[in-house]
């Protein structure tokens, strides 16, 4: 099971409290977009749940709370996908998603054939075999975005956490990689719990939404009750329009006046 | 929990392309080059001695035992030290390298060179000849300095950046170093009788080695080297983000920790055996990422094998340039290294700092 349950969350960085807190219960198997202005706090719950930053209160994965386990057991619970995944220049991506094995090895220990099947697998299934030895520096926008999220894969870890798996792709790869995330999630089986910062494909693709202001949740709950012409004016202080699409989802849509 | 189905007939038995290996031919090359240039630096010299005499020697048979003494209490140690400090300086570069995330790091960046320095002279000039149950003060002295300044240099780094920044551990290098080798400049002007003796000191002196300097080495160099082998794969997942490599349960300080321990283990030690002979640990491992790839598990045994072939080679240029007369081997390695770091520098740009 990897339910993830947060009770009286906190962060504060540098005693400026960022998540304020926080309760918030994701299913195993869920999607869960966090959604939110800048400076929400959507990174940092990312980053309390996989314990990069230390925080009060209580999360825990699976019934066991990631305060007990070591690094290398949160590391086999939990794969992060950062914002802006630092590509090493002239490392092969066959050599990238070898590194998603960390967790499943000591602390001097070798990758077996094991591991190497393993990643070899998840290059296949990704796509990924044509360029498994190219540097990572010479693919496009989306090859990389596969190639971090294959990294993950390779992890085994059955909660996926995700910052902003669209920023910078075009409309056509914003879709691709959300496709191929949500596939991912149902054969595997993943929890999914993703900074979103698109609420229209955020609606469409997570289970739920969980809207977050100043670290506070002002929100949670389905795309058509979270997604609300009030709640973004008054939250993004934005002017939009949100549209039921039969069977679609529901967009939002930015309007001037 | 996720699975990941392997159907064994479906899957071709071929490997993945584009693991990180060795490759037997790029191991076979490092020892060739290894082999040729021991052979060159046993050669070399101002009594002429041949290859026949050389082999027979070494195995044991009738040799001339002027010749015999030549290469037994000269040429061999001399040999086998250019191997320790070449490997050691290349694979400590190399490692330097990949714990900062800085393709301009080297064994001297962080104060190991400057503080070995200011130590062998505080030991050459205010307490001369003196030795501590029977071994030389001098290098003793040194490595205690190297210690000292890369303790310094790390304390520092960490008090400012809280080791988040690797930029800032080498800000703090340079400035101790900065530090260290003022105070060295002042006593060494300031103890004229010793000027000569602490020039050729840090110039590099492979001249006088004998076995006891490579005895006294052997076993910090070993350590280094073999700690520093062990994390060859640790050292390619450093060179993701911060958060990326802790996501994946590496323990990143400790890895630091303990690769900057053993490379400055090694650069003190075959700084006080071989003075200052800097920039070994700048070419020898660029050029093999340049020629055989990136990952660390090529780079750092490689380092080794082709940082000890180019040292000896060094050394043995060091010696003929100007025969009969002999260079400090630090001139030439910075003959040869400062374009190359300039070179490095320029195709890295500031990125990486």
């Amino acid at each position: 099971m990897s339910d993830i349950v947060l009770a009286g969350v906190s962060v504060a960085y540098d005693g400026e409290p960022v998540v304020r807190d926080l309760d918030l219960t994701v299913a195993s198997g869920e999607w869960l977009a966090l959604i939110g202005p800048n400076g929400a706090g959507k990174t940092t719950i990312l980053r309390a749940i996989a314990r990069l930053v230390s925080f009060r209160g209580e999360i825990r994965i699976g019934g066991r709370a990631v305060t007990e386990l070591s690094s290398r057991d949160v590391a086999r619970k939990v794969a992060v996908l950062v914002q802006e995944p630092q590509m090493p220049a002239g490392m092969t991506v066959a050599q990238y998603v070898l590194l998603g094995r960390a967790p499943h090895l000591g602390y001097l220990g070798k990758e077996s054939s094991r591991d190497r099947r393993i990643v070899r697998d998840v290059v296949r299934r990704l796509a990924l075999e044509e360029l498994a030895s190219r540097p990572l520096d010479r693919l496009s926008g989306g090859e990389r975005q596969r190639a971090a999220i294959a990294r993950a894969l390779a992890q085994q870890a059955p909660v996926l956490l995700i910052d902003e798996p669209t920023s910078s792709l075009d409309v056509g790869r914003q879709q691709s990689v959300l496709e191929l995330i949500d596939q991912l999630r149902k054969e595997q089986e993943l929890t999914v719990i993703a900074a979103m910062h698109e609420l229209t494909l955020a609606g469409q693709y997570a289970d739920r939404l969980a809207l977050l202001v100043g670290g506070r949740l002002a929100a949670i709950g389905s795309a058509a009750e979270v997604l609300t012409e009030p709640a973004i004016a008054e939250h993004y202080r934005a002017q939009v329009k949100v549209i039921q699409m039969n069977g679609s989802g529901t967009a939002v849509v930015p309007v001037r006046n | 929990m996720l699975s990941i189905t392997v159907d064994a007939a479906a899957v071709p038995p071929a490997v993945l392309a584009g693991m990180p290996r060795l490759r037997w031919g790029w191991a076979g090359a490092g020892l060739l080059a290894l082999a040729a240039s021991c052979g060159v630096g046993v050669l070399v010299g101002p009594v002429h001695i041949g290859v026949g005499t050389v082999v027979q020697t070494l195995v044991g048979g009738a040799v001339d035992p002027g010749q015999a003494n030549i290469l037994w209490s000269l040429r061999f140690p001399r040999v086998v030290l250019g191997v320790l400090v070449g490997g050691t300086l290349a694979i400590a570069g190399a490692a330097y390298q990949g714990v900062f995330r800085n393709p301009l790091a080297d064994p001297y960046l962080l104060g190991a060179a400057a503080g070995a320095n200011l130590g062998a002279t505080l030991a050459i000039a205010l307490a001369p000849g003196t030795s501590v149950l029977g071994v030389n003060v001098v290098p003793l002295a040194a490595f205690v300095g190297a210690g000292a300044a890369v303790s310094g240099a790390y304390a520092l780094g960490r008090s400012v950046t809280g080791l988040r920044s690797a930029t800032g551990l080498i800000l703090a290098g340079v400035a101790i170093a900065a530090f260290f080798n003022s105070i060295q400049s002042y006593v060494q002007q300031t103890q004229t009788s010793s000027i000569r003796q602490v020039y050729s000191w840090i110039l590099g002196r492979l001249v006088t080695a004998g076995w006891d300097d490579v005895l006294l080495i052997l076993p910090y160099v070993l350590l280094s080297v073999v700690a520093i082998y062990l994390h060859r794969r640790l050292l390619d997942a450093l060179t993701l983000g911060e958060d990326e490599v802790t996501s994946l349960g590496i323990p990143v300080r400790r890895v630091r920790l303990i690769v900057v321990v053993a490379a400055t283990l090694g650069t003190a030690a075959v700084v006080a055996v071989g003075g200052t002979i800097a920039f070994v640990g700048i070419i020898v491992p660029h050029t093999i990422r340049l020629l055989v790839g990136r990952s660390y598990r090529v780079v750092i045994p490689l380092s080794v094998l082709f940082g000890a072939a180019f040292l000896v080679l060094a050394d043995a240029a060091a010696r003929t340039v100007v025969a009969p007369a002999e260079l400090p081997i630090g001139v030439i390695t910075a003959f040869l290294g400062a374009p190359f770091f300039i070179a490095v520098m320029r195709s890295t740009r500031a990125a990486a700092l």
